[in-house]
C-alpha cells in the first residue's frame, strides 16, 4: 500500500537533490544532527526546505531561559539564521548539539545515499576465502552462554498455555530443561576481499591548521565509506616534508615539519608498503595523497615517473587532492591534470575549503572502484 | 484507504484508559470523548508530520518533517509518545512501544490535554470536526493537483505557506468591520431586527442609514406646489449625476482598506486576482493556519496543565511501587530546563502550582502586594484553599501571553532561576543580560506576543493609486531579517501579480522593500 507520506517524502527527496523545482534549491538548509564515533563527533545531514517568512533578524532580539549563570555569561552562539521559535517560549539561540550513536554501517550508508556513490565492486573476492562460523541454527543442547532466551521462554509458554499452568493476572513463567533452546554455529567459507588504504600528506611548513582539519574530515568521510565496503581494511599514514616515514594516525594529523616538499619520497615508501605487504592480486589497493600543491620543481619528474610505474598499475585508485593554502602555488596539480587522461584510476580534486569536501568526497568515490 | 491498521486497545490499556478516565473526572476535568489508538514509531511520525492529521493535501513539506522524525527516531535522538488532536471526539494517538508505565503517563497526560482543548476560551472557536475538514481539503487539493498539475498547485501552495503566518489571531474573537469582512448570516440578522420591535423603539436612524451618508443636490426649501418650478427636475438630476460621479472618483482614489488589517490573507483572497483554484487553495491554508493558531498561543498553558494533571494523577493514584522508577525518569525528561530555551512543560507546570499554592495561602490582593516585610511574606498563609478553583478559572480564560502578564512573580522567577538573554552583535554570542524581574517579564511577553514575529498589516490596496500592494511592519525594536522578507515580498508578488512593497526599519531609519516581479529595490 503507498501511504501519501511516502508520496510527500519522495518529493521532498526530489527537490533536495535538486531534481525538480530548482529555484527551492537556495532555501535547503543543511541541518544537522550530531553523532559520535568515539571522540569524534560525526554530523547526519538532515536537510530541509525553509519557507520564507517575515521574521525577526538576530539584531537586538533575544529570549529568556533558565538556569545557573552570571550576567554577561555567554550560553550560545549565533548562527546568522534563527530558527522558528513556533510557539516555544523564547528564540533558541544557537544550534544545539545533540549526540547520538550512530553505527558506522548507518552513517556510511547515509553518506552512500546522499552522495548516491556507486557499491564498489572488489576484485580479488574468488581467490580468497576465510572460514568463518556463523549462527544460524538452533540445537538442543549446547553451553548456557549460547541459550536462545526468546525461544526458550516461548516453549515454556506455549507448554504452561498447553498444560493450564499459566495464570493471565500473574504471568509468571518458568522454564524447565526440555524447554531450553540454544544457538548452534556452523562453519562457512566467505569470499573475502581486503583492502588498504594509504594516506600521505604533505606535512611541510606551508600546511596550516585548516588545511589539516579538511584532510582529516575528508579522510574520516573516505574510511567510513570503504569499510562499509570491504570486510578487512588496513590503513597505513605517511608524512613526508623534504623526507618521508610512516607513522600513526594520531601522528599524521598532527605532525607539522618545517622544511622543503619532495612528494617522491613519499611515493618511495608507499611502493615499499605496497610492494612487501600488499601484494595487488590479493588486495584493494586505495592511495589518497593530500598536498597543497608545492613541490619541489625538479622533484615532478621523478614523481610522475614513480606513479605511472609503480603506484598507479597496483592502485584501485589514487586520488589526489588539494588544499589550497595561503603559502602553497598549486603547482603539481598542473602536472598531474597532464597525465590524468591515460590513466583512468588516478583521480584529482581541489578541495578550496571545508565546503568543497562534500563534492571532492563524490569525486573520488564516485567511480565506483 | 486505510492509514493505519487499526488495532483495538488491548485489555490492559483498556483498563488503564478507565482508570485514568475516572480519576481526570473525579478531580473535575471535563472533556469530550477520548479515542485512544496505538500506533507504531512510523505511522505516529506521519501523523505528527500531518500535525495529527492524516488526510491533508498532499505537500512535501510533511515528507520533510517526516524524514526528521524517522532519523531522529532511529539515531536515538528523539521520541514521541503520544500525540492528540482538538477534535470531538478527541482522538489521541499512543505509540505502541511504550512501556506499560509511559502509557499511564501518557494517558493521564492526554486528559489534560483534551480538557483544555475543550474548555479553553482560545479554543471556542476552532473547528471540532476538523478530520472531516482537513479531508475535505486535501480532496480539494488533490483535484486541482489532477487537473492543473502538481507542480504548479505546489509551487502555488509554497507561495500561500510563506505568508501563513499573515493572520489576525483574535480576529475568531472578535467582529473589527462586522459587514465587510464577515457576511453576516441571514439567521443572524434577523434576530436583531426582531429585538427592535420587541423592544418598541422607533427606527429613526435606520432612514438615515439608507443612503448610507451619501450627498444629495441641494434643494431649496419651498412650498409642495412650487417645487417643480424652484427645483426643476433636470437640474436636480444634473447635480445629482455629478455628485455621483465625483463620489466614485474618490471612492475609486480612495486608499483600502481604510484601517490597516492584520489578516493579510483575508485581504488577499477578497482582492487578488486569483482563478478560482488558487482562491480556494488559499483561503485552504488560511482555515488550517486559524485553526492552528491557538495551539501555539497556548503551547506553555496547555503542556503545564496537562504535564500538572499527569503528575497529580500518577503520584497520587497511578504509580505503582514497579513503576516509580520509570515515572520519575519520563518526569524529570520531560521537564528538563536548557539555558538556551525555557521548556514550556515547566513553565506551565511550575508556574500552575505556584497559582495554586498563591491562592491556597491567599497571598494575593492589595494585602499581600503592599506586604514589603520578607519575613512575613514567607509564612503567608491564609488557608484559604482556593486554588484548585483558581488554576481551573485560570485554564478557562487564559493564553500564554495573559497567563505571565498576570501570574508571573519576582518570587517565581528567583525560585525558577530565570534570566533574560540578549544576542551580542560585537562576538556573535547569546549572554544572560539580565535576572531583573522586569527584563525576564517584558522579554517573555515580547517574544510570547504573536510568537514573537513581526506585526505586519496591509496599508494600502491601491498604492500610488495604481493597484500596488502596500504592507507595513510595526517595529519595535527588532528588525526584519532582510533576505526572508524579500524573498517573502517574492511570493507575495506571485499573488498579488502588481509590485508589492514592506515598510520597515532597518538601521533606525524606515525603509520601504519592493519587489515588482523582476527587481527588489529598497529604499
Amino acid at each position: 500500500m503507498s501511504r501519501s507520506i511516502d508520496q510527500d517524502l519522495g518529493r521532498f527527496k526530489e527537490i533536495v537533490r535538486g531534481k525538480v523545482r530548482q529555484q527551492l534549491r537556495k532555501y535547503i538548509s543543511n541541518g544537522e544532527m550530531i553523532g559520535r564515533k568515539g571522540r569524534e563527533f560525526v554530523s547526519i545531514p538532515v536537510p530541509n526546505i525553509e519557507i520564507p517568512h517575515f521574521r525577526h533578524g538576530e539584531k537586538n532580539s533575544g529570549g529568556a531561559g533558565q538556569g545557573e549563570g552570571d550576567v554577561g555569561q555567554p550560553i550560545g552562539k549565533g548562527q546568522g539564521d534563527d530558527q522558528d521559535g513556533n510557539g516555544q517560549a523564547g528564540d533558541q539561540p544557537g544550534g544545539h548539539v545533540r549526540e547520538v550513536e550512530v553505527s558506522l554501517d548507518e552513517l556510511a550508508e547515509m553518506l552512500g545515499q546522499e552522495l548516491e556513490l556507486p557499491r564498489i565492486v572488489p576484485k580479488g573476492k574468488d581467490t580468497i576465502s576465510a572460514q568463518k562460523d556463523k549462527y544460524n541454527s538452533i540445537n538442543q543442547k549446547g553451553p548456557e552462554s549460547l541459550r536462545h532466551f526468546k525461544r526458550t521462554y516461548k516453549n515454556a509458554l506455549r507448554r504452561m498455555i498447553a498444560s493450564n499452568d499459566y495464570n493471565v493476572l500473574k504471568p509468571v513463567i518458568i522454564p524447565m530443561k526440555e524447554d531450553q533452546l540454544y544457538r548452534g554455529s556452523k562453519s562457512i567459507f566467505v569470499p573475502q576481499a581486503n583492502a588498504a588504504i594509504i594516506y600521505m600528506m604533505d606535512v611541510s611548513g606551508s600546511m596550516t591548521d585548516d588545511q589539516k582539519e579538511i584532510v582529516r574530515t575528508e579522510s574520516f568521510w573516505i574510511d567510513t565509506w570503504l569499510q562499509s565496503q570491504y570486510d578487512g581494511i588496513q590503513t597505513r599514514y605517511i608524512i613526508h616534508d623534504a623526507a618521508a616515514k610512516e607513522v600513526d594516525e594520531d601522528t599524521f594529523y598532527h605532525t607539522r615539519e618545517s622544511g622543503g616538499t619532495k612528494i617522491s619520497a613519499a611515493y618511495e615508501v608507499a611502493r615499499k608498503i605496497i610492494s612487501t605487504e600488499y601484494p595487488s592480486a590479493d588486495w584493494n589497493i586505495y592511495c589518497f595523497q593530500f598536498s597543497d600543491g608545492d613541490n619541489w620543481g625538479e622533484d615532478n619528474k621523478a614523481c610522475i615517473k614513480m606513479l605511472t610505474e609503480d603506484l598507479i598499475p597496483h592502485c584501485n585508485l589514487f586520488c589526489y587532492g588539494q588544499v589550497e593554502s595561503p603559502y602553497g602555488s598549486g603547482d603539481y596539480m598542473r602536472e598531474l591534470n597532464k597525465i590524468a587522461n591515460q590513466h583512468e584510476n588516478l583521480v584529482l580534486s581541489e578541495i578550496p575549503n571545508k565546503d568543497a569536501i562534500y563534492n571532492s568526497i563524490k569525486t573520488f568515490l564516485g567511480k565506483g572502484k | 484507504m486505510a492509514i493505519s491498521t487499526y488495532r483495538p486497545l488491548p485489555s490492559e490499556l483498556a483498563d488503564i484508559q478507565a482508570e485514568m478516565e475516572g480519576h481526570a473526572a473525579d478531580y473535575g476535568l471535563d472533556f469530550y470523548r477520548t479515542i485512544f489508538e496505538m500506533l507504531d514509531y512510523e505511522e505516529l511520525s506521519m501523523f505528527a508530520a500531518y500535525g495529527g492529521f492524516p488526510t491533508r493535501y498532499p505537500h512535501w513539506r510533511f515528507g520533510a518533517q517526516y524524514d526528521e522524525l524517522m532519523k531522529g527516531y532511529s539515531y536515538g535522538l528523539q521520541k514521541i509518545y503520544e500525540m492528540v488532536i482538538n477534535t470531538d471526539p478527541c482522538y489521541a494517538y499512543l505509540l505502541s512501544c511504550n512501556s506499560l508505565t509511559d502509557q499511564k503517563l501518557v494517558i493521564a497526560h492526554v486528559y489534560g490535554h483534551c480538557d483544555f482543548f475543550k474548555n479553553n476560551a482560545w479554543f471556542s472557536h476552532t473547528n471540532r470536526k476538523m478530520l472531516d475538514q482537513m479531508a475535505n481539503h486535501g480532496a480539494r487539493a488533490r483535484r486541482y493537483i489532477d487537473r492543473i498539475g502538481h507542480e504548479k498547485v505546489e509551487e502555488f501552495i509554497d507561495a500561500c505557506l510563506s505568508l501563513e503566518d499573515l493572520i489576525d489571531m483574535y480576529s475568531p474573537h472578535i467582529q473589527r468591520t462586522p459587514s465587510r469582512n464577515k457576511t453576516l448570516m441571514p439567521n443572524e440578522l434577523k434576530p436583531r431586527r426582531d429585538d427592535k420591535h420587541l423592544e418598541g423603539t422607533r427606527d429613526d436612524e435606520g432612514a438615515d442609514e439608507d443612503d448610507d451618508g451619501e450627498h444629495h443636490a441641494a434643494r431649496f426649501a419651498t412650498k409642495g406646489y412650487l417645487d417643480p418650478f424652484v427645483n426643476p427636475r433636470t437640474a436636480i438630476d444634473a447635480e445629482e449625476e455629478e455628485i455621483k460621479k465625483r463620489a466614485e472618483e474618490s471612492r475609486a482614489r480612495r486608499s483600502f482598506p481604510e484601517e490597516p488589517q492584520r489578516d493579510v490573507l483575508l485581504f488577499l483572497l477578497e482582492h487578488a486576482p486569483l482563478q478560482p483554484w488558487q482562491h480556494d487553495i488559499l483561503s485552504i491554508i488560511r482555515d488550517e493556519a486559524y485553526y492552528f493558531a491557538p495551539q501555539g498561543q497556548t503551547k506553555i498553558m496547555n503542556e503545564g496543565w496537562a504535564s500538572f494533571w499527569h503528575s497529580t494523577i500518577m503520584t497520587h493514584h497511578g504509580v505503582t511501587d514497579a513503576d516509580f522508577i520509570d515515572y520519575a525518569d519520563h518526569h524529570s525528561g520531560t521537564m528538563a530546563t536548557s539555558r538556551n530555551r525555557l521548556n514550556p512543560y515547566k513553565l506551565g507546570i511550575e508556574l500552575l502550582r505556584d497559582i495554586e499554592d498563591r491562592w491556597n495561602k491567599g497571598k494575593f490582593g492589595p494585602e499581600w502586594e503592599n506586604c514589603d516585610d520578607m519575613q512575613t511574606k514567607m509564612k503567608w498563609d491564609r488557608q484559604l484553599g482556593l486554588g484548585r478553583e483558581k488554576i481551573f478559572e485560570v485554564r478557562r480564560v487564559h493564553n500564554d501571553v495573559t497567563f505571565i502578564d498576570n501570574y508571573l512573580t519576582p518570587e517565581f522567577c528567583i525560585q525558577q532561576n530565570l534570566f533574560q538573554y540578549r544576542f551580542n552583535e560585537e562576538n556573535d554570542y547569546y549572554e544572560i543580560a539580565s535576572r531583573e524581574f522586569a527584563a525576564i517579564k517584558r522579554q517573555l511577553l515580547d517574544s510570547l506576543t504573536n510568537h514573537g514575529r513581526p506585526f505586519i498589516y496591509v496599508q494600502d490596496g491601491n498604492y500610488k493609486n495604481r493597484g500596488e500592494l502596500y504592507l507595513a511592519h510595526r517595529y519595535q525594536g527588532i528588525e526584519l531579517k532582510q533576505d526572508y522578507a524579500q524573498d517573502t515580498l517574492v511570493n507575495l508578488q506571485k499573488l498579488w501579480r502588481r509590485p508589492v512593497h514592506i515598510e520597515t526599519m532597518v538601521d533606525d531609519k524606515p525603509r520601504v522593500l519592493s519587489f515588482d516581479g523582476h527587481t527588489h529595490e529598497s529604499k
